[in-house]
């Protein structure tokens, strides 16, 4: 179960962070992922039923392969955007099919910089700065927006994204989460990849910091 | 008596053709002879053969000459819903692909030699090589046609690399004169299209312009009329 997925757009890259909740103790630690490498250049984050997120990532990964193979180049962001974006819009089409259960926020890096996208059940996707879907998505939307994302590399945006969502999750509701994250910057070589243990391991650390300082400032 | 319906008019028109890539310092310049011909006749002496895929990539033909028209059409209009739907216009490596997916996919039954070349805002001017078989390599120089065997020993040597836009196509008109004067199948004027971030540039090179080689005789006023 997910509950809330954030993207932002960094000066050298995109950062993706998902809070994944565990509903079971014997729940293997890093199974159940919700971000998927669609490309090199780009990866996936899925909110709503894991299901149909699946679905959605194995027909972008299907269009960026074929794009490759026609054109002999890497896909453009936008354009990978708006196959998939068709592609949700089509289910939405005809009554023998249900549209999709689930958003998907897409982060890349091609030849004009760092993009990021968020494509809807509907079929309607735009180009964003910082995005959040699922539970948490109000409160998380207000933090991005104070965030200074023009200035911001991506390894003080992985730190931002593991505050975001350790701020948004619901101590009284929900117990334990896994943070999940990925980037494509400069410093990956503009690559999709999961964010190295020891950033991760940072970021998390800072993340419970800044909540212990907010609980003590009653 | 049988009409005389023999071998060339009947022979597929062919470009013998020489034709030429070269990449200089902000972008590309293509050249290109204009003899086509049916068998020994020459069918067009003022032939095109550098064609338009779009605003930046054009591209040189050989060989047969209704295989490389079809080519080009295909690919002209694939890359013309491919920069409405991108938003932007395409590279030229993907030019390249699209001729290069056609060539190869359709081996064996054409019978084409195409030089892909242009300027993008990502890699600048680029040439892409793509011989009969549908191959494709980026060059910094290429050649085609049936004059290019003459052009092999030559180019090694003259050509050096960043060179400006006035060498470069220098070099081009002079490769393409010393083709013409070896190959039959070559001939005609020599049309040079030049591609860069401002734009496209045709210029012809009238046939009697161009420059004369080892044993070519200059045109000189007949000694019978001399006063």
């Amino acid at each position: 179960m997910c509950r809330t997925v954030v993207g932002i757009r960094c000066k050298d890259g995109v950062v993706l962070g998902v809070e994944k909740l565990i509903s079971s103790k014997m729940l293997l630690e890093g199974s159940n992922r919700r971000i998927h490498a669609v490309d090199r250049h780009a990866g996936m984050a899925m909110a709503g039923l894991a299901s149909d997120g699946r679905q959605i990532v194995t027909k972008a990964r299907g269009e960026a392969s074929n794009y490759r193979s026609f054109y002999g180049e890497e896909v453009p962001i936008g354009e990978l955007c708006d196959r998939v974006a068709h592609y949700a819009h089509l289910c939405t089409l005809y009554w023998w099919l249900r549209p999709f259960g689930s958003s998907a926020i897409l982060g890349g890096y091609d030849r004009d910089g760092p993009q990021l996208y968020m494509i809807e059940p509907s079929g309607v996707a735009y180009r964003y700065f910082g995005a959040a879907v699922g539970k948490g998505r109000q409160a998380a939307k207000t933090e991005i927006e104070k965030l200074n994302l023009t200035d911001m590399t991506c390894r003080q945006g992985v730190i931002a994204v593991a505050k975001i969502i350790y701020g948004v999750h619901d101590e009284a509701k929900d117990k334990a989460f896994e943070l999940e994250m990925s980037w494509i910057c400069d410093e990956s070589n503009r690559e999709h990849q999961r964010v190295p243990a020891d950033l991760l391991a940072e970021a998390k650390q800072a993340a419970k910091e800044a909540q212990e300082e907010d609980m003590d400032a009653d | 008596m049988e009409p005389m319906a023999s071998q060339w008019t009947e022979a597929p028109h062919s470009m013998g053709t020489t034709i030429m890539a070269v990449e200089y310092d902000g972008g590309v310049i293509l050249g290109a002879d204009s003899r086509t011909t049916t068998g020994v006749y020459v069918a067009n002496r003022a032939s095109d053969k550098i064609t338009q895929l779009t605003d930046n990539v054009y591209l040189c033909r050989s060989g047969s000459a209704a295989d490389s028209q079809v080519v080009s059409d295909y690919v002209r209009y694939f890359l013309n819903q491919h920069t409405i739907q991108l938003g932007r216009p395409s590279t030229v490596k993907t030019a390249g692909t699209l001729v290069k997916e056609l060539s190869y996919q359709n081996k064996s039954f054409l019978e084409t030699g195409l030089i892909v070349a242009g300027w993008d805002k990502y890699d600048g001017g680029s040439v892409y090589g793509i011989p009969l078989g549908g191959t494709m390599l980026r060059l910094p120089f290429a050649t085609g046609g049936s004059g290019s065997s003459y052009l092999y020993g030559f180019l090694d040597q003259a050509w050096k690399p960043d060179m400006t836009h006035e060498e470069a196509e220098k070099l081009v008109v002079k490769s393409i004169a010393l083709a013409i004067a070896r190959d039959g199948a070559s001939g005609g004027v020599v049309r040079t299209v030049t591609v860069n971030e401002q734009g496209v540039e045709r210029k012809f090179h009238a046939g009697d312009k161009l420059p004369l080689f080892y044993e070519e005789i200059a045109p000189r006023p007949s000694p019978l009329r001399a006063h």
